[in-house]
């Protein structure tokens, strides 16, 4: 029964967060620059949320991790489709390992 | 464009998603099922959280032996960068209804709010709402339908290979920032900026924070710099 409840709490705490901007975001009258501002969200979060996690891909072995993120860099800059980055740091790692 | 094509051409971009996540979820059921949870109790929590990092991190401090509370608050200080995130992706959807906006930004993740970023052109389309269904439902289904997998037949997968599966996300993150950093550099910068800042930050804070704290600190000062350089 605690399960379902730490469950159930896990997904309101997660839950809320997610929809309330649905019903703020038209109430507020934002000038330009929040907008030019949330613009570059995603660009700073994609980084935030690349590193440091990628060193702990493989728990104490940074390194693959750093490998594997170069490999799929690379694979991306030859602009592989996004499926083919994935395979291919996959298979990096799995070479490492 | 009719609803019926927006969909369609929203299940194609939703591949990588679902590919991505297939692998991470069955990490997750195996992981959570190895902790004790049963079947359905894993299953629901993909279904009612989905959550990747705060459904792993739950299991392992439930290996610990910590307190509901404890996770509780845990799991919202993680989740809480889809706020923002949210937040980005619903100031887009200016011509989608607040029935529709709701049922989307329920559906944002990491991965579907940088992928729905990419393709942030289809917000003013016809049935662009459409589009964006397909591609959160499949991410969605992906993970419920892997979790159950994982927590059904985890223990035979050779741990190698789940391992390296844990790259996945951070290469699908790399591929979706590339493109645009190639198209211009100054979110390359931004991407760095933040990077540092999370690797500050997380000395200090909890992992969730760090990464809300660093997104809004590397995007306000990327703004503040850009902004001045331009007038």
């Amino acid at each position: 029964m605690t399960i379902w409840l730490m469950i159930i709490l896990m997904s309101l705490v997660t839950v809320i967060p997610r929809i309330l901007p649905a019903f703020i975001v038209d109430k507020l009258k934002f000038p330009t620059w929040v907008g030019q501002w949330l613009e570059l969200i995603p660009y700073a979060a994609l980084g935030a949320l690349i590193f440091p996690g990628i060193l702990n891909v493989i728990a104490d072995q940074p390194h693959i991790g750093i490998i594997g993120g170069l490999a799929a860099i690379l694979l991306s800059l030859f602009r592989f489709h996004i499926v083919l980055v994935v395979i291919g740091a996959i298979g990096v790692v799995y070479f490492l390992l | 464009m009719r609803s019926v094509d927006q969909f369609i051409k929203g299940l194609k971009v939703g591949i990588p998603i679902m590919l991505g996540y297939f692998p991470i979820a069955i990490t997750f059921g195996v992981l959570a099922s190895q902790a004790g949870l049963s079947l359905l109790e894993l299953t629901g929590m993909s279904v009612m959280v989905y959550g990747g990092a705060a459904q792993i991190m739950a299991t392992n401090m439930i290996l610990l032996n910590a307190g509901v509370l404890e996770i509780v608050i845990a799991t919202f200080v993680l989740n809480f960068r889809h706020f923002v995130m949210s937040f980005s992706f619903a100031h887009r959807l200016t011509k989608t209804n607040l029935k529709w906006r709701t049922l989307l930004t329920l559906f944002i993740t990491d991965e579907t709010f940088s992928v729905t970023t990419v393709e942030k052109e289809q917000a003013n389309e016809e049935n662009g709402h459409w589009f964006y269904f397909a591609i959160v439902l499949s991410a969605y289904i992906s993970w419920v339908v892997g979790s159950f997998i994982g927590g059904f037949v985890g223990d035979i997968i050779p741990s190698a290979i789940s391992q390296s599966f844990g790259i996945a996300l951070y290469a699908m993150f790399i591929a979706l920032l590339v493109p645009s950093v190639k198209a211009n550099f100054r979110y390359g910068l931004i991407a760095v900026l933040a990077m540092i800042l999370n690797y500050g930050f997380n000395q200090f804070i909890q992992e969730g924070w760090s990464i809300v704290l660093s997104t809004l600190v590397a995007s306000g000062l990327g703004f503040l710099l850009f902004r001045r350089s331009e007038s």
